[in-house]
């Protein structure tokens, strides 16, 4: 049980133990989440949270919100029907590097580049933890995977870039060792109005680490101690990571653009007429 | 409850079966739609991203089916509404969110109007091959219901009546149109609002804090709750216990899977509608269902101006099958055939029913047009003959 934690409303306390490894990021976030949440102003039943499958998918089953543990790689589509039929919810994803942008990489230019309102939340460890570690779209070149034994032979995704190039307002990456940081971010990103988006860096010892020679979960936040160098406002163009281990960062971008019900409002106003009224959810 | 004025275009219009379709989720309350363009379902979208933002409601075009097939359920959950509309290739896609609606009892529409497959197949051209598709197509053990229009008119009922039964018994309800059905023009009547029943969502009355998703009280299908009313529930496709809970264990399991099956089959029977037409005492009874009824339906004119006493029975309900009734019926008859544009889907299941007590014919047809009524005409014959070998052919 957790007992006395200030954010212990916003957890399911009756589901702990959770079943991450020792070691592992994933709790930091939470933590650095719940806090970002009671921190951002809405109510906490006005904050619906969609998961997608994985380690982070899990995420969802611990928070003490409407949340909902969807299908591999569509927690966006599912994200953008909820917010479309309710547009009062905040919506937040919260998924993995695997979930997100190899079965769900379709999924995620689509709703930056509509600038549907939500938050997407990426914890990136650079493996699928919950299938034993297998080689994902964010895994260095070089690096050990299960099904990369020889190394990892493609370049991965540069989230950040990618997010930006595809059209999200707002756009930053932190570690779990970063966590005033990260919760600031997480916090920010929920105000802000549009596709807002924050990549994780976070530890997956037992099976990115331990292949790899990094460690065990505190050594691994120790390299994310001395290999990162903060740029707030970098191109993200620059901020693409490596087996170097070096971790650009930052708040990268914060724009304003109108969001997809914005422009959908004014456009079908300026056609329909007076007649139109403006779309605020189904209810 | 009655239906909301301001969906229902009351009067007789001359629609085809695809833009009745879409009347019928306007007159149900759809108010939120997703799809991806693909032929022959494309009109149905382009109505409704005409028509909802007249009345208040909510279409996206998708970057795909399975976004468009989980986006339905996120707009489910916030209170909407809503269905996907698709195609054969397209309906391949959304069948994982099939799965996903069954296990988490999303209340859903998918319309499917069918086309001669497999893969790009005949995208202009009809079939009705996708029909165990839409039974079994998603992963493990679940049931659904399929309906089967075969006129405009039918398109329009239909798809209030599939809204209706998906609030029911929280399930994904299939239209299984066709290519044919779709784009055929009839007269097709919208009612008054008055005059239409629209099935409301149960919402759970538990107090915040006690709401359990998946707590029945007993009875079949459980209340549900809408994301923002503070009940803050968690749902999962993982196998789940009454709070919503993922547990791994074989008797949960059971008792989860027991349940999104029984609710269905044990309530078959209210679910399942027919068109029978003197089935009482015939020799030889022609099962069909959808365009492929209407072609039986002249070579069954054609049979019983031979004298032949030939019953006709049209599945309205794919999904669940009419079991009972086929039973019934297969004491008193001898021989049943089926029409179907595939070459044996619905057939093999009727086949299953029967169970060798009486005769079974199929006549499989490959889809891209449809069966000619003489060819049905020569097999209710065949059969009647076989079934009656004392009384001459010549005496027809």
């Amino acid at each position: 049980m957790v007992n006395n934690n200030p954010v212990s409303d916003l957890l399911r306390t009756d589901r702990m133990p959770h079943i991450w490894c020792s070691g592992c990021g994933l709790g930091t976030t939470v933590n650095c989440f719940v806090r970002a949440a009671a921190g951002c102003g809405l109510p906490p039943d006005q904050i619906t949270v969609v998961s997608g499958i994985g380690c982070t998918g899990r995420v969802a089953g611990y928070l003490k919100l409407d949340s909902f543990h969807t299908t591999h790689g569509r927690p966006i589509p599912f994200a953008t029907g909820l917010k479309l039929a309710n547009p009062r919810l905040k919506v937040v994803v919260y998924s993995g590097d695997g979930d997100l942008f190899a079965i769900g990489g379709n999924h995620f230019i689509h709703a930056a580049r509509r600038n549907m309102d939500m938050t997407v939340i990426c914890v990136n460890n650079f493996t699928y933890g919950m299938t034993g570690g297998q080689v994902t779209p964010t895994t260095p070149t070089g690096a050990i995977a299960s099904t990369a034994p020889y190394g990892n032979t493609e370049d991965p995704f540069n989230l950040p870039y990618l997010a930006d190039s595809a059209g999200a307002v707002y756009v930053a990456r932190w570690t779990t060792f970063h966590v005033r940081q990260a919760t600031k971010a997480m916090k920010e990103a929920i105000q802000k109005k549009g596709f807002s988006f924050v990549e994780l860096v976070s530890p997956c010892p037992t099976l990115y680490g331990r292949r790899n020679r990094m460690g065990d979960g505190l050594d691994m936040m120790e390299g994310y101690k001395e290999n990162s160098t903060i740029r707030n406002g970098a191109d993200t163009r620059d901020v693409g990571m490596d087996i170097s281990g070096k971790i650009v960062c930052g708040k990268f971008v914060d724009r304003e653009r109108p969001s997809f019900l914005e422009q959908y409002n004014t456009r079908l106003a300026a056609r329909l007429g007076p007649s139109y009224k403006n779309y605020e959810g189904v209810l | 409850m009655k239906a909301d004025p301001k969906g229902v275009l009351t009067g007789a219009h001359f629609l085809d079966g695809d833009h009745a379709c879409s009347e019928g989720a306007l007159s149900a309350g759809c108010r939120f739609a997703a799809g991806y363009p693909i032929t022959p379902s494309t009109e149905i979208v382009e109505r409704i991203a005409s028509r909802f933002p007249q009345v208040g409601g909510m279409f996206i075009q998708m970057e795909d089916e399975i976004a468009s097939s989980i986006a339905i359920q996120g707009a489910v959950w916030g209170g909407a509404k809503a269905m996907t509309v698709t195609s054969g290739p397209g309906f391949s896609l959304m069948m994982e969110h099939i799965g996903f609606a069954a296990m988490l009892e999303t209340p859903c529409v998918f319309v499917d109007v069918q086309r001669a497959g497999p893969s790009t197949g005949q995208p202009t051209l009809p079939g009705q091959a996708d029909m165990m598709q839409a039974r079994w197509g998603s992963h493990g053990d679940y049931e659904i219901i399929a309906l089967c229009p075969n006129s405009p008119q039918e398109c329009y009922d239909l798809t209030i009546r599939a809204f209706n039964l998906a609030e029911e018994y929280r399930v994904p309800v299939m239209i299984m149109m066709d290519e044919c059905v779709g784009h055929m023009t009839e007269k097709v009547v919208i009612p008054s609002p008055e005059e239409i029943e629209i099935t409301e969502r149960r919402y759970t009355t538990a107090k915040l804090g006690e709401y359990r998703p998946y707590f029945t009280d007993g009875e079949m299908v459980p209340p549900i709750a809408k994301a923002g009313d503070g009940h803050r529930f968690h749902v999962t496709g993982l196998t789940h216990d009454e709070r919503g809970y993922p547990v791994m264990s074989p008797e949960v399991q059971e008792k989860c899977v027991r349940r999104l099956v029984d609710k269905i089959r044990l309530n078959a029977e209210r679910i399942i509608s027919l068109e029978e037409s003197e089935t009482e005492g015939a020799d030889v009874i022609v099962v069909s269902y959808g365009i492929t009824s209407r072609v039986s339906v002249k070579a069954i004119e054609m049979a019983r101006a031979d004298g032949i006493k030939v019953g006709h029975l049209r599945l309205i309900t794919a999904w669940p099958f009419p079991e009972k009734r086929i039973r019934e019926l297969v004491g008193r008859t001898g021989a049943f055939i089926m029409p179907e544009l595939n070459y044996g889907q619905m057939f093999f299941e009727m086949q299953r029913v029967i169970d060798g007590k009486a005769k079974s014919y199929l006549l499989p047809h490959g889809g891209g047009t449809v069966h000619k009524p003489e060819v049905i005409y020569r097999t209710i014959k065949e059969a009647a003959l076989e079934c009656r070998p004392q009384v001459e052919e010549s005496a027809w």
